[in-house]
């Protein structure tokens, strides 16, 4: 088996010829999961800094449900987001299927629970050493929670990344609400998908190759620009 | 150039191409797309027509569920009994039929089941089941996979048991796992040519007339999806059936061997 191998070199020759086709399905891959991890983050972030500051009766439902969302199937999201905005669908008549758009918001549904949940974990950890700090400070709720926010922001990019990386790898959903359209909706992962079925593993394995590539690249972009992981400083 | 003409630039280009393209949704089954016959047809249409043909490439019954659902324009499909039965429920305006590829079997080059002896498909069939030798189904209600059904029935035969493998996945997806556990399956043809990852398999049985695969065009009905582009559907159907269609179908070939034969009536 030397497809690994081979893989690898036609993943350089696509990269070094910047291969017009790759530049397009890179792209679309890259924007909707960027889109679908800000769109998500906005959401699951404060939702989990919320819950880590708050009781209320139903708060361990809340927090067991997000976790188990966690482990949604793609494809199932992928399904229920194709039956609300298909053309015999709630929400069909705004046209969205088989658009980018309607990709991010399948993605957003999937990368969410893992957001909230991972943020939770970490503003109740914070929670703990503020708790009193805060109180005799009189802080507002709010202020409260936008203090753990930026005071936990490193453990948030964490959160923040880890559900990137689902959103960047995942196909089920996508391949439904999107359709794999070449020069529209096709991203990497959907493109695996084809070349695998075709039986070109050498091109499938280019393509994921490039895809890990893509992962670190964000990765490394996201801790450069926070300037986390750097020398002397936490 | 600042970045307001840059802008107005970017605005203009979008809007233009826009207005020139039309793009009008096709759902089509995956033998179509992994034959390789798209890549030769699409980039014609859009040259003759302006249509920007956009493929959903997936089985006969999502096919025809899309097209139900009036998420895509017009279905091109191979499976005749369920196409009459979708036309019948008022989903669509017509079926017109388009061109005609092959089944064939492909199993261990060695033909363990001695399958290639047989004198009619149903007797291939007879004797892999007879042996139990590994088959793999489709089993994911493709026109692929009921035309299997078909054919098992035809034979007189139950098709159950370990021997028996129904994988729910595409031609690709099936011929992988086909290949990789040494077994015999059903493909179309071109399918077959097309694939990168053959191993030990090969044809073992080919030709008999009930083996012949009819593709028809059939667009989704305006009257119960006004929103279709049953125009550009039309124009595509004509283009569809004209002598420049014929001649790059009938002209497809892999390793010289033709893969489909149009056969619209004119």
């Amino acid at each position: 088996m030397n497809s690994i191998g081979e893989g690898l070199w036609q993943a350089a020759q696509l990269i070094v010829q910047l291969d017009s086709d790759l530049v397009e399905i890179t792209s679309l891959s890259l924007r909707v999961s960027l889109g679908a991890t800000i769109v998500a983050s906005a959401i699951g972030l404060p939702l989990g800094a919320w819950l880590a500051v708050n009781r209320f009766p139903a708060r361990r439902l809340v927090i067991a449900l997000l976790n188990a969302l966690m482990g949604l199937p793609p494809v199932v999201v992928g399904l229920m987001v194709y039956v609300i905005f298909s053309r015999s669908g709630p929400l069909g008549v705004l046209g969205l299927l088989f658009t980018p758009t309607v990709m991010v918001i399948a993605q957003v549904v999937i990368i969410t629970p893992i957001i909230a949940s991972v943020a939770h974990q970490a503003i109740r950890e914070l929670w703990a050493d503020y708790h009193d700090l805060l109180i005799s400070l009189q802080a507002t709720r709010w202020q409260r929670i936008r203090t753990l926010l930026w005071d936990g922001r490193r453990a948030l990019m964490t959160a923040s990344l880890a559900g990137f990386g689902r959103a960047i790898g995942e196909v089920g959903a996508i391949m439904i609400v999107g359709g794999n359209i070449d020069h529209a909706t096709r991203v990497l992962t959907t493109a695996i998908a084809l070349e695998t079925g075709k039986g070109e593993f050498e091109m499938a394995l280019a393509l994921g190759f490039v895809l890990i590539g893509l992962a670190i690249a964000v990765n490394l972009a996201l801790h450069f620009l926070s300037r986390t992981e750097r020398g002397a400083r936490w | 150039m600042n970045f307001k003409t840059l802008l107005l630039g970017a605005v203009a280009a979008v809007i233009s191409t826009a207005a020139m393209a039309e793009d009008l949704k096709m759902a089509v089954t995956t033998s179509f797309a992994n034959s390789g016959l798209a890549e030769v047809l699409l980039p014609k249409v859009a040259e003759d027509t302006g249509i920007n043909v956009q493929l959903l490439i997936v089985g006969t019954g999502q096919a025809l569920a899309l097209g139900e659902a009036g998420d895509v324009d017009a279905v091109l499909v191979h499976s005749k009994a369920a196409e009459e039965k979708w036309l019948a429920a008022g989903n669509g305006t017509h079926r017109r039929e388009i061109m005609y590829n092959d089944f064939v079997f492909i199993g261990p080059k060695e033909d363990p089941a001695k399958a290639g002896a047989a004198e009619a498909a149903t007797g291939a069939l007879q004797a892999i089941a007879s042996q139990e030798a590994p088959f793999v189904s489709r089993g994911d209600d493709s026109g692929t996979h009921k035309m299997e059904l078909r054919l098992w029935q035809a034979a007189g035969v139950e098709p159950a048991g370990d021997w028996y493998r129904a994988v729910g996945q595409g031609m690709g997806a099936a011929l992988n796992t086909a290949s990789g556990m040494n077994a015999y399956i059903m493909s179309d043809r071109a399918s077959w040519l097309k694939f990168a990852n053959k191993g030990d398999l090969g044809i073992v049985f080919e030709g008999d007339p009930v083996l012949f695969n009819q593709y028809a065009f059939l667009p989704v009905n305006p009257e119960k999806h006004p929103h279709v582009r049953n125009d550009l559907a039309m124009q595509l159907e004509d283009w569809l059936v004209s002598d420049t269609a014929k001649e790059l179908i009938n002209g497809y070939t892999i390793d010289g061997q033709t893969l489909f034969v149009f056969n619209a009536e004119q």
